[in-house]
């Protein structure tokens, strides 16, 4: 019994987050096999293969999978399912489409974004938008895990290539279309993978006044992150959004302007390593999980930040 | 017992030409108070505190309320699943607009999966277009049930879904990931996740209050329905994070650089 590893990629890149997803793999078992799954995926396949620890990679590579429906993906899972004792996911938008169905074909439990793993029965993860953290002990033979990347250090690292074995199994669906996809466009980095996060919040008072919060981000290397109150004033748009509905992130640095910390932003962020909250209301909650708190005018302090030299 | 299945099934059978939406909707511990987790760390404390309706979920009711005054649906039916309090939450969606209601009583709890297969046995009951369900709860932020229905009933699904349109056979609907936002279209009978952002849920008006008393609320004991739900997981203890250390305030923005210059060398 081993751990399998269904990977994320895009464009013959793997996603960064399966190291993360790795390391928590080798805490169960120190062979894990990895699936990918797609359509013209040799490139990312040998990534995947060159992964340290990876004992194999399964490669199903058919045009049926183009757009990685959940659908036809959680049956081709299930095929490979109870070879495993533990199937893991980052939870991401696309770890949770496919792995619940997953869980439910294969009649057993699935653990949403955990946090910690124990044991090999047992995990953690947060509950009450973070507000909570459940211990959990899963009865089933089968453990579905999807995974709070950011909450495990990634394995660095490479290996002399594993084999990779072709998956010739298809499943084909009609019932799901994809019509189209407007890709983001942004030099900046992703929320996901930023180790400095600049997030603006209602305080920012308009759309160009949030150019400032991006500014501030193009000066620091930051992607930029905005509370759900922004995003709902159209100050930004919502790929932009941090919380519980949005990314959670948990990078080294932080900076919250103008946010007054409503549970729900909380909820994104309040695992980051070092969190600054700059507000010009001193009661604002988001200083109860702040580690550096200034109070004052956040235009003032936004231009005087963004014309600074580029060493401080 | 056996009464009101087969009430149901009279509606169920009403349904020939009827586009129905299912939606659930979820009793929780309202998000905006102040969450207590118990002592002895077997969970989060309910006693006496505020309960409503998971904010995703009317989410979901406010989409099938729209869809309904489109013309696209005909009926919206609200279900929800837990102790008898929850038909005050099934009241509360029959007074946004749903108009019937489905109880199914139990005081027990259910992880997901088994929540899942109640709404599968309503579902086949019920014979919707679409279910209609928040992409999580704000207890437990799962994002499960939703996929585990489709998954059961091999029905298409399109989770965490806003800007939704039905033409006859099909649902299109957008959905944001983290490579941009994608349009995808499902035939109908399909499982249908919303996000937050899909509306702004609309508030219940005194009249409509006092007429939801009179639209049908139907409550069946879980035990009726004969479902063989299995425990799948053991919660062995709930805590609260640990906090952080307080804030230190600086009074100017030098200072709060020269301190951060400290602690996170080589990334500013």
């Amino acid at each position: 019994m081993s751990v399998l590893i269904v990977v994320e990629h895009r464009a013959g890149v793997l996603h960064a987050n399966v190291r993360a997803v790795l390391a928590a793999a080798l805490k169960l078992d120190l062979q894990p096999v990895i699936l990918i799954i797609g359509h013209g995926i040799q490139a990312a396949a040998e990534q995947a293969a060159s992964l340290p620890g990876v004992q194999k990679v399964l490669a199903a590579d058919h045009a049926c999978y183009e757009h990685y429906f959940p659908e036809n993906v959680s049956k081709l899972i299930c095929e490979y399912a109870r070879e495993f004792e533990h199937i893991l996911m980052a939870a991401t938008t696309w770890g949770k489409s496919v792995l619940p169905r997953v869980a439910a074909i294969l009649d057993v439990a699935q653990i949403s974004e955990v946090t910690c793993i124990i044991d090999h029965h047992t995990v953690e993860h947060q509950i009450y938008a973070g507000n909570a953290i459940e211990k959990v002990r899963v009865l089933d033979e089968i453990k579905l895990f999807s995974l709070r990347t950011t909450s495990f250090t990634a394995v660095i690292g490479q290996q002399s290539p594993c084999e990779i074995e072709a998956v010739n199994i298809e499943f084909d669906q009609t019932k799901t279309k994809f019509i189209s996809e407007v890709p983001l466009e942004s030099t900046r980095p992703g929320l996901d993978q930023a180790q400095i996060v600049v997030s603006g919040g209602r305080g920012l008072q308009s759309v160009e006044k949030f150019v400032l919060i991006e500014q501030l981000a193009d000066r620091l290397g930051a992607a930029v992150g905005a509370s759900r109150a922004a995003v709902d004033a159209g100050f930004v748009s919502y790929e932009h959004q941090v919380g519980q509905t949005g990314y959670v992130v948990a990078p080294e640095l932080y900076i919250a302007i103008g946010i007054s910390g409503a549970v729900q932003h909380l909820a994104g962020m309040k695992d980051s390593k070092i969190i600054v909250a700059i507000n010009n209301d001193p009661d604002a909650e988001i200083f109860k999980v702040a580690t550096y708190g200034l109070v004052g005018d956040l235009f003032e302090i936004l231009e005087q930040w963004i014309s600074l030299d580029k060493e401080i | 017992m056996e009464k009101p299945v087969v009430k149901l099934m009279v509606h169920g059978a009403l349904g020939g030409n009827t586009m129905r939406a299912l939606v659930t909707a979820k009793r929780v511990l309202d998000p905006y108070v102040n969450l207590h987790v118990k002592s002895d760390g077997s969970g989060v404390d309910l006693t006496h505190a505020k309960m409503t309706m998971n904010p995703f979920d009317e989410v979901a009711l406010e989409a099938a309320i729209c869809l309904r005054e489109q013309g696209a649906l005909n009926e919206v039916v609200v279900l929800s699943i837990g102790s008898l309090l929850c038909q005050e939450t099934l009241r509360y969606a029959l007074a946004l607009g749903a108009d019937r209601a489905l109880h199914v009583s139990t005081n027990d709890v259910y992880d997901c999966l088994s929540i899942a297969k109640i709404i599968q046995h309503i579902t086949l009951i019920e014979k919707p277009e679409l279910v209609l369900m928040g992409k999580q709860s704000s207890d437990g932020d799962n994002n499960q049930t939703s996929q585990m229905l489709a998954g059961l009933l091999d029905w298409p699904q399109l989770t965490c879904a806003y800007a939704l349109n039905i033409t006859s056979s099909h649902l299109a609907g957008k959905r944001d990931t983290e490579y941009g936002t994608e349009t995808l279209q499902v035939c109908l009978p399909a499982v249908i996740s919303v996000d937050l952002r899909c509306n702004t849920p609309r508030y219940a008006t005194l009249p409509n209050i006092m007429k939801a008393r009179q639209k049908p609320l139907l409550m069946m004991e879980l035990s009726s329905l004969c479902l063989n739900l299995t425990q799948h997981h053991q919660v062995i203890n709930v805590r609260q994070p640990a906090a952080r250390n307080p804030v230190v305030q600086v009074d100017s923005l030098s200072e709060l650089l020269s301190r951060l210059k400290n602690e996170v060398q080589g990334l500013l």
